[in-house]
């Protein structure tokens, strides 16, 4: 197991207005594993995202990557330093095909002419990398694909750039059984291929199937993070309701809840 | 048929198309509500027949010739609606925009005395202008593209009445202008143009297949490609022999023959539209916004610039097609650009196969349909109909063309290919 990790937040505050969505939240990416980030609707998931995408920019708190301070301030940021985000709704255009959807925002061009045979050639190259070998035609209409084949897409999208940390919002939630296991096989897969993943999902099936480390998401604050092996099904779903399980999580709210064990409270907490 | 697979770019598995299957799959997309020009193309066919049979005048070359430089108005203005169509938005002030234009030109041509090259650019500026200034209160302001644009059709109508002084008549006598809508090429040009654009076709089209080719990429059947390039053959050559035949109605006193101008300009922007939507960068991003406008934003494209520019293509193209409105009529008057103009503009693309709900369509479609609506404006003043009967009819086509947009997005929606 790496040492290091990929990509590391700490104590990471975001307020929009009067209203505080994220406190002092921590997270670290490993290259090679999935880190499945939990949480409740309203816990900060994707508000989390979103900072570390550059859509929104953090109050306080530190990105580290790769062991260097960043500073992420615009998606293009983002995807300079190889992170890139799939989000729920795949953000693919029906009317394109799947080669012009890969290089949306960023194709390869012969002076002002676009490049579609490198398009084509790179596009063929990173869909096999990922064994899909579902497609009819890389030439096909998105419009007409699958979702578990859309979903495959936008994934490809985000791996072609050499991306270093691949984040997927939900990738499963409007899959069937047959293309969920697919779409996690391939989750599953760009771990292997040494990429930092992070899973934002609801299904305790799926977390406990592809991930190595989960962390849990409470109201704004890391209840905490955790190896996949070391806790239970029924432990992390106490994090996401409650905030806290056993001696995992967060502190008790008030100071006389407090029963004196040992509470760890920092990100990264199994160490 | 054995179907052969191929493996290419990195290993995915993909059948190799025969001509066959290319065809099947063409009747596949259509059947799944991807029709693009078919029915334009079809009721072209149809409606030429039926004017051709009811009147012997429509078939003869005079006739043919007459309806370029009677269509090139709503063809222009079509393929810079093509663009603003592509990202769901709509220009209802192209029409008057190009009486503007045309005006500019005019009183700078008779007024200042300005030489045609300095009177016409004159035009394309204040076009460039014009779709600017609209551009920006859709895309900062946020206001709805119909609003701004039905405003400025009205402020356009009374800018033209204010320019010609009241609704004065302005007429030009520059020659170089009058003849953009009224000339010929000589004879030997035409053929020459004709050759060009044969030769020029075959080989983009062979120079694509060898490349792909050479990268081991899936290439349309070789036979695909010749019926294209043999299609577009045929059709450019018989059109070019009839035009170079004689038809003046009094050859003695003077000849008439050749392609008429305004056919290789439109050519040219045809080419240059195609080439800017399917080849560049900017055109995938046009396809992409008015696709998915989130997906595009998230991508990195600059949306507003796009949805600025494509206003800012259509009021430049409509000011091409007041510039050729001027020339024809050899004067411009308050109704240059009013009327039918916008309508039968807005038809053409849509006709041609442009969705009116974004993100489909190309600069052909503007020709093809301009085709249509020209045949229908022209068959039917030949067989002696009202005006009246002409705007009924073209209204019921239009009608036609936009239902079967919206059946044929529904069809997609339903088989997944939206």
């Amino acid at each position: 197991m790496a040492a290091t990790p990929l990509l590391e937040l700490n104590g990471i505050d975001k307020s929009f207005g009067p209203v505080q969505v994220l406190h002092d939240v921590g997270l670290s990416v490993y290259p090679g594993e999935v880190t499945a980030l939990v949480g409740d609707n309203g816990a900060g998931k994707s508000t989390l995202v979103k900072c570390v995408s550059g859509i929104y920019t953090i109050d306080s708190g530190t990105i580290t990557f790769d062991g260097n301070p960043v500073a992420i301030h615009s998606p293009r940021d983002a995807s300079a330093l190889g992170i890139e985000v799939v989000y729920q709704d795949l953000a693919l255009c029906d009317n394109l095909d799947i080669v012009q959807n890969m290089f949306l925002g960023r194709e390869k061009k012969r002076g002002i002419v676009l490049d579609e045979p490198t398009m084509e050639q790179m596009a063929g190259d990173t869909l096999a990398s990922l064994s899909v070998r579902t497609v009819k035609s890389l030439r096909q209409l998105v419009a007409s694909l699958s979702g578990g084949q859309r979903q495959t897409v936008a994934i490809a999208k985000a791996v072609l750039w050499n991306s270093r940390v691949v984040i997927l919002d939900e990738p499963t939630a409007a899959l069937g059984v047959a293309q969920t296991a697919q779409v996690l096989e391939l989750v599953r897969r760009l771990a292997d291929n040494g990429l930092g993943v992070v899973l934002i999902s609801h299904n305790m099936n799926d977390v406990f199937a592809v991930s190595d480390r989960i962390a849990a998401l409470y109201l704004g604050r890391m209840a905490a993070q955790v190896k996949a092996t070391e806790v239970t099904h029924s432990q992390i779903v106490e994090l996401i309701t409650a905030g806290r399980s056993g001696n995992l999580g967060l502190p008790p709210e008030k100071p006389s809840d407090f029963n004196g064990d040992v509470v760890d409270i920092t990100p990264g907490g199994d160490q | 048929m054995s179907t052969t697979t191929t493996t290419t770019a990195g290993g995915v598995q993909v059948v190799k198309p025969t001509v066959a299957s290319h065809l099947y799959d063409y009747w596949g997309r259509v059947r799944g509500g991807d029709l693009g020009s078919l029915p334009a193309v079809l009721g072209l066919v149809i409606l030429s027949l039926i004017f051709g049979v009811a009147r012997d005048t429509f078939f003869s070359s005079l006739n043919f010739a007459n309806m370029f430089s009677q269509g090139a108005q709503y063809v222009f203005i079509a393929m810079g609606l093509v663009f603003v169509l592509l990202l769901g938005e709509i220009d209802l002030s192209a029409g008057f925009a190009s009486g503007v234009c045309g005006a500019v030109m005019a009183i700078m041509l008779t007024t200042h005395g300005w030489p045609w090259y300095a009177a016409i650019p004159a035009a394309m500026v204040t076009g460039i202008v014009i779709g600017f200034v609209l551009g920006f209160l859709v895309a900062k302001f946020g206001i709805p593209s119909f609003v701004v644009t039905l405003a400025a059709f009205l402020a356009f109508q009374g800018i033209l009445l204010y320019l010609l002084g009241g609704g004065k008549n302005i007429s030009i006598t520059d020659t170089f202008v009058l003849k953009l809508a009224n000339g010929n090429l000589s004879a030997a040009l035409s053929w020459a143009l004709t050759i060009v654009a044969v030769v020029g076709y075959a080989l983009i089209q062979l120079n694509r297949v060898r490349s792909r080719a050479a990268r081991g990429l899936v290439t349309d059947p070789i036979g695909i490609v010749g019926l294209r390039i043999g299609g577009l053959a045929v059709v450019l050559l018989i059109a070019t022999a009839i035009l170079t035949q004689e038809r003046s109605i009094n050859p003695v006193l003077t000849s008439v023959k050749g392609i008429p101008i305004v056919v290789p300009i439109i050519a040219f922007f045809l080419v240059i539209w195609t080439f800017v939507l399917g080849r560049t960068t900017y055109g995938r991003h046009v396809y992409a916004v008015g696709g998915n406008t989130e997906a595009a934003r998230r991508a990195g494209i600059p949306v507003d610039r796009i949805r600025i520019s494509v206003f800012v293509i259509c009021s430049f193209m409509a000011s091409i097609g007041g510039i050729l409105a001027v020339s024809r009529a050899n004067s411009v008057d308050p109704n240059t650009g009013g009327s039918n103009i916008l309508l039968y503009s807005v038809g053409a693309a849509v006709i041609g196969g442009t969705s009116l709900f974004g993100g489909k369509g190309k600069a052909i479609n503007a020709v093809i349909g301009g085709a249509v609506i020209t045949v229908i404006d022209n068959g039917m003043g030949l067989m002696g109909y009202s005006a009246g009967t002409k705007y009924i009819v073209t209204g019921l086509i239009l009608l036609v063309a936009a239902s079967v947009d919206a059946l044929a997005r529904r069809r997609a929606a339903a088989t997944g290919n939206r």
